[in-house]
């Protein structure tokens, strides 16, 4: 188990130093000069050259990369001169003169424990220049406001339908049933949640059309309904198909006719045998959901107005504010890993077949 | 001797049995919903080539009709909006004050007239009313509605071509080699599959311009992970078959093993896998084209309809919610049920 553990995590490093990488390529080589991005209307060569210098573009790219990794591991952002403070960036630069080393030596030997190195500033948004990890802090609260009621209610929902639902197989039903769910994905989001913020929120007015509180149970109260019953409403239909199918590929088993030969009625086949059996399919695909409850749904808190983290990403996006976008990637990549990670474990106590291979 | 002659070539014994495709093609057309479902498609397919072509839809952005101009069927109804905007033209006339002793730019005047006169302006009339109502600028919905299906419709299927592509390729690569090429395939999966896909989506968006051929570009990019997946676990499966082995013998090599003689066998998946995505990025590309990250300006998608109809809605202009809603839904609903009925047809348990 430990060592199953300790593997899993050192198979993490490369994946994340990987997704470390590909931000970092399409952020500095696909997205063009930085000093660009942000100077926007600047034209003075100078000026552009200044930034470029303190955005740190204007060294090597295995040195910029270097910075990176230092802004996930921190937060903090660092250009070369005030990386000079830390000896081991000296070391790992060769080529730094002789006299910077010897003067890094000796502040290092002063304060062992400076952190941050002079000169390095918190990662800032290039927009608000609010602290970038101060932004993602203050985001995810109101994003799991809204997911975590949703992910519940939805996957108890979804599992009570789809019992119901493989007890009458078959049937018209049934049939119809799996018909409307069809025709209920076919249509699009968006569709769902101009609707119904039309008639719930603007026309009969039962919530608000928008809005956020900074008060958490009026948050709960007035603001978060809506979007979470659309949330619910809208993954009911792919869940309750899904799961239907888990229920179903368990009824045709073996132990489900020995069952009924000893007597046993329909209900307790269903609920007893069958449901144990169909919960291990289920609770994966609720694991397989975890992570995305930290991004949660970027289009309710767009038309809900909820300050979010999707909100919060697509916002960065189209003003271009790249740390911003970075910080989150990595950050809700690394996230994902551990959840994983946690889901896997996890599987182990609730089935005891699993082995750690 | 004699007897060898008389040999004629006698009849197979066995006629040819029918491969994967005619049966799978056999249990389709016996599927009803299969093929209503075939049809709706092939119809939307033809529409798209159509606005394509210029066949259909070509006056799209013809204004042709008053602003939000009602639908034929509701000709009656009060439209303030339409009334409104003809209002302002007449309005807009100004009382004609004399200023030539004053302007010198008086001498000029004659010219300029002659000039005006020279210029011919047409005022199209405009229709009070539309087949099924008309867009802010007065544009006619339904055509409106099939040149975006065309937009979507092509982005869909363009995209779901290349993350097949992708997917598979580097699923066989994957699957067929294994080893170092397998780990370092399955690195980076990981990588990909370990970014949320609405993050991964959105941190391409950011950094590529607008456009048609960049939506393809960032959909295929990211959504070619599922497929890579399911194509790599059926090579896996396939490269140890006892018809590889027998090709590895008679000296195939190993280009020819994956793609000539594996990928026939496992086309079934990809086909079906193809038709999924389809689905699942017409749908990203109307969110994207909504929030104003996929097709420019100039042009015309589901997505764009919908993020205009959200204000029209207030205004009670509910038709071109309708139109594109209704579109999008016809076709994925009736592509999901082709993709079910093609994956129950291909499935190669039933016989």
């Amino acid at each position: 188990m430990g060592a199953y553990i300790l593997r899993r995590i050192a198979q993490m490093v490369p994946t994340l130093a990987g997704v470390m990488l590909l931000i970092f390529v399409l952020f500095n080589a696909v997205g063009g000069d930085p000093a660009l991005v942000l100077a926007g209307k600047i034209t003075n060569k100078e000026q552009i050259e200044n930034i470029r210098k303190q955005l740190g573009v204007d060294q090597p790219w295995h040195v910029q990369m270097g910075y990176f990794a230092f802004e996930v591991a921190t937060g903090f952002n660092c250009t070369w001169r005030s990386f000079n403070d830390k000896p081991d960036a000296v070391k790992a630069d060769t080529k730094a003169d002789a006299k910077a080393q010897a003067a890094a030596k000796t502040d290092a030997k002063a304060a062992p424990n400076a952190a941050p190195p002079s000169g390095c500033q918190a990662v800032r948004s290039w927009a608000t220049n609010e602290e970038v990890p101060k932004i993602l802090a203050t985001r995810i609260g109101p994003t799991l406001t809204i997911m975590i009621p949703v992910l519940v209610l939805e996957t108890i929902f979804a599992v009570l339908l789809a019992i119901g639902v493989a007890y009458v197989r078959g049937t018209l039903t049934d049939r119809m049933i799996m018909m409307i769910c069809t025709v209920a994905m076919s249509i699009s989001f968006l569709v769902y949640i101009i609707v119904a913020q039309y008639y719930f929120g603007f026309k009969w007015g039962v919530f608000p059309v928008q809005g956020w509180s900074d008060n958490f149970w009026k948050n709960v109260v007035t603001y978060a309904p809506l979007p979470i019953m659309l949330a619910i409403f809208v993954g009911l239909a792919p869940a309750l198909r899904l799961y239907r199918s888990f229920f179903l590929d368990e009824i045709n088993n073996d132990y489900v006719r020995t069952a009924r030969a000893k007597g046993l009625s329909e209900n307790v086949v269903l609920l007893k045998h069958v449901m144990r059996n169909a919960m291990l399919p289920i609770i994966t695909n609720v694991g397989i959901a975890l992570p995305g409850i930290f991004v949660g749904s970027f289009l309710l808190e767009v038309f809900f107005s909820i300050p979010g983290l999707g909100r919060e990403v697509l916002v960065a996006v189209n003003r271009s504010d790249f740390p911003v976008i970075k910080a989150a990637t990595v950050y809700l990549a690394m996230f994902t890993m551990i959840i994983n990670l946690t889901v896997d474990i996890t599987y182990k106590a609730i089935d005891p077949r699993v082995s750690f291979k | 001797m004699s007897a060898l002659m008389e040999t004629t070539p006698a009849a197979p014994l066995h006629r040819a049995s029918p491969g994967l495709w005619t049966l799978a093609w056999r249990r389709l057309k016996r599927d009803k919903i299969g093929m209503v479902s075939l049809v709706v498609v092939v119809f939307f397919l033809l529409l798209m080539v159509g606005a394509y072509s210029g066949l259909v839809a070509k006056n799209w952005s013809k204004e042709v009709g008053v602003s939000y101009s009602n639908p034929s069927f509701m000709a009656g109804a009060e439209n303030l909006e339409a009334q409104q905007a003809g209002a302002v033209d007449k309005s807009a006339k100004v009382p004609y004050v004399d200023l030539s002793d004053i302007d010198p730019l008086a001498p000029k005047y004659a010219e300029w007239a002659k000039r005006t006169a020279e210029i011919k302006i047409t005022d199209t009339p405009r229709a009070d009313t539309l087949l099924f109502g008309g867009d802010k600028w007065g544009r006619d919905v339904i055509q409106k509605a099939i040149k975006g299906a065309e937009t979507s419709i092509f982005v869909g299927l363009v995209a779901a071509l290349l993350a097949t592509l992708i997917g598979t390729m580097l699923g066989a690569l994957s699957g067929y080699m294994g080893g170092r090429v397998g780990d370092a395939l399955e690195w980076f999966y990981n990588v990909f599959t370990s970014i949320p896909y609405i993050l991964l989506i959105l941190a391409f968006a950011a950094v590529f311009k607008r456009g048609i051929d960049t939506i393809i570009f960032i959909l295929a990019f990211t959504g070619w992970t599922g497929i890579y997946r399911l194509v790599r676990a059926e090579y896996i499966k396939h490269a140890s078959r006892e018809y590889v082995k027998a090709a590895q013998a008679i000296g195939a090599s190993h280009t020819r093993r994956m793609f000539v003689h594996i990928l026939p066998n496992v086309s079934h998946v990809c086909l079906v896998q193809l038709s999924q995505h389809v689905v699942q990025f017409i749908k990203a590309e109307v969110i994207l084209s909504f929030l104003g990250l996929g097709v420019p300006v100039d042009s015309v998608s589901w997505g764009t309809m919908l993020a205009e109809a959200q204000s029209e809605l207030v205004i009670g202009k509910w038709w071109q919610l309708v139109a594109a809603s209704v579109s999008m839904a016809l076709l994925v609903t009736a592509f999901s049920m082709l993709t079910d009925s093609l994956r129950d047809a291909l499935d190669p348990k039933i016989k």
